[in-house]
C-alpha cells in the first residue's frame, strides 16, 4: 500500500534498496548508499554481505552508519580486518555489487569526486576518489546513486574520477580493467537508468510515480536513450517508509 | 598481447608530481641504525613526541581518519607547534581540517578529504582553491594504502588494477606498462615510505607494543612504511598483558619512536568499544569551518587556547565525555 507522504530521497532509496540481490558482497559507500544497503538488509536481502573499505564485513546494519570506518560498519560483524584486505578481495572478484555516489555522472557511467573546473586551478574542489575508484575498477557490477539534475549529468565529465565504461564499448577492457565488470544502473531522484548494451550509453529504464519522461530529459544534460517501453518503479510501500524513518535514520541524517 | 622479453617500458606516467622520493636501501640502513631492538621506555607527552620527531617541511600521515580511531590529541598538538610546510598523505576528515585551517600543508598525496555525512570539506576548498596547497597528487584509498604496503614489503611499487583508464591514474604519479608475464595493463604504485606516521590504538605498553580492536584500517601498513612513528594509545598496559594477547599486537615496539598516553585521544571522533562520536562537537567544527573566521575561532578555542590534551578534556568537560563513553560500541 502506498503512502503519498514520501520525498524524492526517500523513493530513490526505495528503489536503490530493491536492486540489492540478496546473500551478495556489496561495497556500501558513505551516505545514501548505506540507507538502501540497510533498507534492502531488512526487507528483500536478509542475507546481504555489505563491505565498507576500511574492513567492516558482513556487519549486521541495526544503526546508520554515518562514516566508513565507524563502528557500525563492523557491528555483530563476521570479519574485521583493514582496507588492504577489502580492497584486494575486490580485486580477485569476490566483491558482486558496488554501490556509489558521485557529484557528475557522464553517458557513459563516469563518476567525478575530485574537482569542479580546472584540476590545478578549480572552482571547487571536492573530497576526492576515496575508495569510488578501487569499487568502480573492481566491483563486478556497480550501481550510482545521485541526485537528478543538468549539474549532475553530464555531457563531459570535469574530471573521471571513477570508471564508468569511459569512452563507451571496449574501453574498460582496453585500459586494463578486469574483463565484465562495469556499471549496470543509476538510481536518481527521477528515475531508473541502465545501460545499452551495444553502445554502452545510458537509458532511460522506469520512471518514478509522477515523474514524465519529459521531466527525466529535461533534467539530463546528455542525450538520454529513451527505449519504446519503459517501466514505472512503485511508489515506497507504507513498510519501506517506516522502516526509513523510524528504524533506519530517525535522526534524519539523509532523509 | 603478445609478450616480449625485455619489453617491460612504460606505457604512461601520471602527471602528478612523486612528492615523497624514496630510497629503499637507506629506508634499510635507518630501520637498521635507527630503529633499537632495546624495549626502552618510550612514554613522552605530545608535546615531547610532536617536538622531537615532526618537523617543518617533514611528510606526515595520520590513521585511520577524522572521526574514527584518530590520533587527534596528536593532530592537535601538531597544530600548537605550528609544523609548516608539511606534505600529507590524506586521508582524512577533523585532522587534515585542521592543519589546512591552521594554513600548515603545502602539498597533498590526496585521497579523501571531506566531512562525510555533512558533505565537502570547506577547510580542504579555501586552502586548494586559493593555492595555499600548491599540489595534490590525486590516489584512490586502495592506492594509497598499496603504496605503503610496498614500503612496508621492502620493494618499490606493487602493480594494482585500480584508477586504470581515468583521470586519477592521469594526475597521480602512478605509471602504467604492461606486466612481463601475461601482457595485462597495471598501474604500478611507488612506494611511500613516511618521514613521520600518527596512529591511535586503543592499548600501548610503554615499548610501544600496539594493539587495536575492531578494523584496523591501514594501521600495519602505515606503521611499517614510517621512519618516525608516534603511537598514542587509550590505555598503557603492562606487557605482561600485551604477551596475554600477542595475535593482537599489529604493531611491534621496534616500529615505534614514542608512546602517548591519551584518553579520549581520538574525541570527537570515535573508539571503538570504548566510547563513541561526539556528535555535537563534530557539528561545531562543521559550522565553524565554514568560514575562515569561523575556522580560526574553533582553533583558538579548542586547539592554540588550551596547553595540552588534557586541558582539551577539561573544556569538553566530563559529562560530554561521559555521553559519548554511553554511545560506545558494544561486544555482544
Amino acid at each position: 500500500m502506498p503512502d503519498p507522504t514520501y520525498t524524492k530521497t526517500e523513493l530513490m532509496i526505495c528503489v536503490a534498496a530493491r536492486l540489492f540481490e540478496d546473500a551478495s558482497t556489496c561495497f556500501i559507500g558513505t551516505g545514501i548508499p548505506m540507507l538502501a544497503a540497510m533498507l534492502a538488509s531488512k526487507t528483500s536481502a536478509p542475507n546481504l554481505v555489505p563491505v565498507f573499505e576500511f574492513g567492516g564485513l558482513g556487519a549486521l546494519l541495526e544503526e546508520l552508519p554515518r562514516a566508513v570506518g565507524e563502528a557500525r560498519t563492523f557491528h555483530k560483524a563476521l570479519a574485521a580486518s583493514g582496507i588492504c584486505d577489502t580492497m584486494e578481495t575486490a580485486q580477485r572478484g569476490f566483491i558482486d555489487y558496488g554501490f556509489l555516489g558521485g557529484a557528475q555522472i557522464d553517458p557513459y557511467g563516469n563518476l567525478n569526486s575530485i574537482v569542479i573546473g580546472d584540476h590545478d586551478h578549480p572552482k571547487a574542489r571536492l573530497p576526492g576518489s576515496g575508495g569510488g575508484n578501487d569499487v568502480g575498477s573492481h566491483s563486478w557490477r556497480t550501481v550510482a546513486i545521485m541526485q537528478h539534475d543538468t549539474r549532475r549529468f553530464v555531457q563531459k565529465l570535469d574530471f573521471i574520477t571513477t570508471p564508468g565504461f569511459l569512452s563507451g564499448p571496449g574501453a574498460r577492457e582496453a585500459a586494463g580493467l578486469p574483463r565484465g565488470t562495469g556499471p549496470i544502473a543509476v538510481v536518481s531522484t527521477l528515475a531508473l537508468m541502465d545501460y545499452d548494451p551495444v553502445t554502452c550509453r545510458m537509458r532511460l529504464k522506469a520512471t518514478h510515480p509522477g515523474v514524465t519522461i519529459e521531466e527525466v530529459v529535461a533534467n539530463t544534460g546528455f542525450e538520454l536513450i529513451i527505449p519504446d517501453k519503459i517501466d514505472a518503479n512503485l511508489a515506497p510501500s507504507a513498510e519501506e517508509l517506516r522502516l526509513l524513518r523510524e528504524e533506519i535514520d530517525p535522526e534524519k541524517l539523509y532523509i | 598481447m603478445a609478450v616480449m622479453e625485455g619489453e617491460w617500458r612504460v606505457l604512461e606516467s601520471g602527471r602528478g608530481e612523486l612528492i615523497q622520493p624514496f630510497d629503499l636501501d637507506e629506508f634499510r640502513e635507518w630501520n637498521r641504525t635507527k630503529k633499537t631492538r632495546k624495549l626502552t621506555d618510550k612514554r613522552m607527552s605530545e608535546q615531547e613526541a610532536i617536538s622531537r620527531f615532526v618537523y617543518d617541511g617533514c611528510y606526515i600521515g595520520t590513521e585511520l581518519y577524522g572521526t574514527v580511531r584518530c590520533p587527534m590529541s596528536l593532530a592537535r598538538e601538531l597544530v600548537r607547534q605550528g609544523k609548516k610546510n608539511l606534505r600529507v598523505c590524506g586521508q582524512g576528515v577533523l585532522e587534515l581540517d585542521l592543519w589546512l585551517s591552521a594554513g600548515l600543508v603545502k602539498k597533498l598525496d590526496i585521497t579523501y578529504i571531506g566531512l562525510e555525512v555533512y558533505g565537502t570539506s570547506s577547510a580542504l576548498r579555501r586552502a586548494v582553491e586559493s593555492g595555499q596547497v600548491v599540489t595534490c597528487v590525486e590516489w584512490s584509498n586502495g592506492a594509497i594504502s598499496w603504496r605503503m604496503k610496498a614500503a612496508a614489503m621492502g620493494v618499490p611499487f606493487l602493480p594494482t588494477r585500480s584508477m586504470l583508464g581515468t583521470d586519477t591514474f592521469h594526475y597521480s604519479a602512478a605509471k602504467l606498462v604492461a606486466d612481463p608475464f601475461t601482457g595485462a595493463i597495471v598501474a604500478l604504485l611507488p612506494a611511500l615510505i613516511l618521514d613521520v606516521a600518527l596512529i591511535h590504538v586503543h592499548r600501548a605498553d610503554q615499548y610501544g607494543n600496539a594493539q587495536i580492536e575492531g578494523i584496523s584500517g591501514f594501521s600495519a601498513e602505515m606503521a611499517r612504511a614510517a621512519k618516525r612513528l608516534i603511537i598514542s594509545a587509550e590505555e598503557i598496559v603492562s606487557t605482561d598483558e600485551i604477551r596475554k594477547y600477542p595475535e593482537r599486537t599489529i604493531i611491534p615496539y621496534y616500529l615505534v619512536d614514542a608512546v602517548v598516553h591519551a584518553p579520549y585521544g581520538s574525541h570527537p571522533g570515535e573508539m571503538a568499544y570504548i566510547y563513541g562520536r561526539d556528535e555535537p562537537e563534530i557539528k561545531a567544527w562543521v559550522e565553524a569551518s565554514k568560514t575562515a573566521e569561523g575556522a580560526q575561532a574553533y582553533l583558538d578555542k579548542f586547539v592554540l587556547g588550551v596547553k595540552d590534551h588534557f586541558e582539551y578534556l577539561k573544556l569538553i568537560g566530563e559529562d560530554k565525555l561521559k555521553a559519548c563513553v554511553e554511545l560506545r560500541e558494544k561486544r555482544y
